[in-house]
């Protein structure tokens, strides 16, 4: 029951890292490929009515590791207090700054907006690899379960270790890298005209950025963690999955040369979840691994919680989560095609 | 100050109250739009869809902050409540996480619809985009209601062998009797603030001699609606709530009502300021009988006061406690009377030519704001000093690794952020009624798919 709710966590989390990953990277772009009012119009329009359902993907991952893991959760989210509460800011100004955007209709105030909106969007992907860095490196959990994590320390990723070194920042940069590709690869499918044109090459660009990082990224990760590379190795579903996020890669790039949008998006997103599944698969039992004595790691079985609690769940989840993809799918549908920037009090 | 507990509630606290404020007007917001999308569905509805496309922008805007300050609620019992999360994580996480699956994915899905799909989807369709935001926002208010009422009086969980908290009977846990009477009175008093806010905007634009006709219908359906939930919020569900208090948080009730000392007959006080240290309430002006009738159901029936709790188990904010209480009621009762006051003078045909009655509706509106937040506020000081009450006491939940001068920060943080979006968004509303309500733009051309 335990690695069923480690599925549906790493499951839940890979969904918001594919769909809200489209539209930050969508974001970090959006000063970039989208000059004029009406060209950022585009991209928002091309966003506007997904974002919102995106992030709900995040709240319901919280949720099943909430009732799922709540040793993990709650060590996890207070011992990585400061860098959550630079996510949820970050979250927050993000999310006004496109609601509130076009509902005036003057340049200054737009493009303070738009500035906002797009360092929002380029500093969560940031965070997000961050975290996703640590839980590789590790984190210094104590008897109790605990641990307490400076923003940074001296960067070395050596204890005492930081939120920040220089490996959990590069595997920010790295998720920066490949989110603006994925939403160059999102914005080259939604949008036409100028902004179609600099979202293919930003896309081309980034994606070659993130092929070139990828082996530098493995290599650093050997360093930090030499438990992960011999996990690698005698476990299938991780060559499968990692085989998958290759192919992925191979068929954005492709694509977006052959100007076969929708091809390099859907190739775009199997990349990003082959690569997070796989992580995911070769990091298993272990969800908080201590950088001290490996007994104290946090795993989905000595963290699980209560198995009948787990049994109820899957229940609510086996009916909510069908739901769920159903009112994705009448959104994505009701807003097929080409985005087009709404006039003035008519939309994002 | 420094104390990290303080400091940990104060933000909690602060977000929360601020956070509510919003998602308190769309869920009653909700129901008025489906009711006039509704009408809008009727032969010559057309006026009631000018004046629901009015209020859907208005509920837009409210929604918007409504999420991104939802946001961190969930994410703050992990960072700053973390031992309670590991204690009841289990359980409270299944109503937190209900709510992401069945209302937060309905609501999200459909917003943009709702607020900016007017032109793209057929009538219907977008009567059916405002049912769908609000059976999600009435079932979020229903999951978080159920979580908080597991805080206030726990029932369906058993004691693991780690010490922590683990669901034992999941129907009595989601059907707790606390989570059913506190989410129709929180529900019924949503409704009472929408009621008045768009009454309240009737009543500005007639006093203003602007937007005749559409002013018209929002203060008959305010008027209509509030008076049928302002009566609901006192009777039955407060009462109902007031005698779960009664029975299941007695030192609850003896710190609400300032009651120091126990006895038969217990009076209702009326006006008084409680003196903690002196055990006494000064200036008290009470009605005879009333609180034991209340609260039991008979004139003489006996109200323990909190001299029969040991000192450790009363709620640590005694007097605002109890203030809170009786902003509550007390502006309760007043919003009835307005409405009452109202209706009966729409039921005369006078209700739009009488302009002091206009002047009181338009300056109403914040009563429900402040009667709303004073009453969470006397549930969660009601609750202390537990977190789950009876079970984890308040400063046993907190984060053992975050210590005060960091939960200044976030606070601090906060404070500052919010005060921002605050401001922005009073803007944008004060833009929105200058502009009200009007026909759809460039409905001219538009092809009916109905």
């Amino acid at each position: 029951m335990h690695e069923v709710w480690f599925g549906i966590a790493v499951f839940l989390l890979t969904g918001y890292v594919v769909l809200d990953g489209f539209d930050f990277g969508a974001g970090a772009l959006h000063l970039f490929v989208a000059r004029s009012d009406p060209e950022r119009r585009q991209v928002l329009a091309a966003i506007g009515p997904f974002w919102d359902g995106n992030e709900v993907w995040l709240v319901a991952a919280g949720g099943a590791l909430f009732v799922g893991f709540p040793r993990v959760l709650s060590s996890g989210i207070s011992g990585f207090y400061f860098a959550i509460f630079l996510v949820l800011w970050s979250l927050i100004l993000r999310g006004i700054s496109l609601e509130f955007r076009s509902r005036v209709h003057d340049a200054v105030w737009r493009q303070s907006w738009d500035f906002f909106f797009s360092c929002a969007s380029a500093l969560l992907p940031v965070f997000l690899g961050a975290a996703l860095g640590n839980l590789v490196r590790g984190v210094p959990l104590n008897a109790d379960g605990w641990f307490e994590l400076d923003l940074f320390t001296d960067f070395t990723a050596r204890a005492p270790v930081g939120i920040l070194d220089w490996y959990t920042v590069l595997v920010g940069v790295f998720a920066l890298a490949a989110l603006a590709a994925h939403g160059g690869a999102f914005l080259a499918w939604k949008t036409d005209g100028a902004v179609q044109r600099r979202s293919r090459a930003a896309g081309l660009g980034l994606y070659s950025v993130v092929a070139a990082l990828w082996p530098v990224l493995m290599i650093a990760t050997t360093r930090v963690n030499a438990i992960l590379l011999p996990a690698f190795a005698s476990r299938p579903l991780a060559w499968i999955l990692s085989a998958g996020a290759l192919v992925g890669l191979a068929v954005v790039l492709h694509a977006l040369r052959a100007e076969r949008d929708f091809a390099a998006f859907l190739g775009s997103c199997t990349f990003l979840a082959g690569l997070s599944t796989a992580t995911a698969v070769c990091l298993f039992p272990v969800m908080l691994r201590a950088t001290g004595d490996p007994t104290l790691s946090l795993t989905a079985g000595n963290a699980g919680g209560d198995l009948a609690g787990l049994k109820t769940a899957l229940t609510w989840f086996a009916v909510g989560m069908p739901l769920a993809l159903f009112y994705f799918v009448v959104v994505h549908w009701l807003h097929r095609g080409k985005a087009v920037a709404a006039a003035d009090g008519e939309g994002y | 100050m420094g104390d990290p507990v303080t400091l940990h509630r104060l933000q909690f606290a602060f977000t929360v109250i601020y956070h509510y404020l919003f998602p308190v007007l769309t869920m009653g917001l909700a129901l008025l739009i489906v009711l006039m999308k509704a009408f809008g569905l009727r032969p010559g509805g057309e006026r009631w869809n000018d004046a629901a496309r009015f209020w859907i922008r208005i509920f837009g805007i409210n929604f918007a902050v409504g999420v991104v300050t939802g946001i961190p609620m969930e994410f703050q019992f992990g960072t700053n409540w973390a031992r309670f999360s590991r204690y009841a994580g289990n359980v409270i996480g299944q109503t937190l996480g209900m709510e992401g699956l069945f209302a937060f994915f309905l609501e999200s899905s459909f917003l943009s619809l709702l607020v900016w799909g007017e032109k793209r989807l057929s009538r219907r369709g977008h009567f059916l985009a405002a049912v769908a935001l609000f059976l999600g926002s009435w079932l979020s208010g229903y999951f978080i209601t159920a979580t908080n009422a597991f805080m206030q009086h726990p029932v369906g969980h058993a004691v693991g062998p780690d010490g922590a908290l683990r669901l034992a009977d999941f129907g009595a846990f989601l059907l707790n009797p606390w989570a059913i009477a506190q989410y129709a009175h929180n529900m019924v008093a949503a409704v009472v603030t929408a009621s008045f806010v768009v009454a309240a905007l009737g009543a500005f634009y007639l006093l203003q001699g602007r937007h005749r006709e559409q002013a018209s219908l929002f203060l008959r359906l305010g008027v209509a609606c509030g008076l049928v939930s302002s009566v609901l919020v006192a009777f039955p569900t407060g009462d109902r709530q007031a005698k779960l208090v009664a029975r299941h948080q007695p030192a609850t009730l003896a710190a609400m009502e300032g009651r120091f000392r126990s006895g038969a007959d217990a009076g209702l006080n009326i006006i008084g300021q409680p003196d903690v240290r002196d055990r006494r309430l000064d200036n008290a002006i009470a009605i005879p009988g009333a609180l034991s009738f209340l609260a039991y159901g008979h004139f003489s029936s006996d109200v323990r006061g909190l001299d029969e709790f040991p000192e450790k188990d009363w709620p640590d904010q005694i007097a605002l406690l109890y203030y809170a209480f009786h902003i509550m009621a007390g502006l309760g009762t007043i919003l009835v009377g307005i409405m009452l006051l109202a209706s009966l003078l729409a039921g005369a045909g006078r209700l739009e030519r009488s302009r002091p009655m206009l002047w009181i509706l338009m300056l109403s509106f914040p009563f429900p704001y402040i009667a709303v937040t004073a009453g969470w506020m006397t549930a969660e000081l009601g609750r202390q000093p537990w977190v789950v009450h009876g079970l984890l006491r308040t400063a046993d939940g907190t984060s053992p690794t975050v210590h005060g001068g960091t939960a200044l920060f976030t606070l601090i943080g906060f404070c500052g952020l919010y005060l921002a979006i605050g401001i922005l968004f009073l803007f944008l509303i004060a833009r929105e009624i200058d502009r009200g309500p009007g026909p759809l733009p460039g409905a001219a051309g538009q092809v009916s798919h109905a």
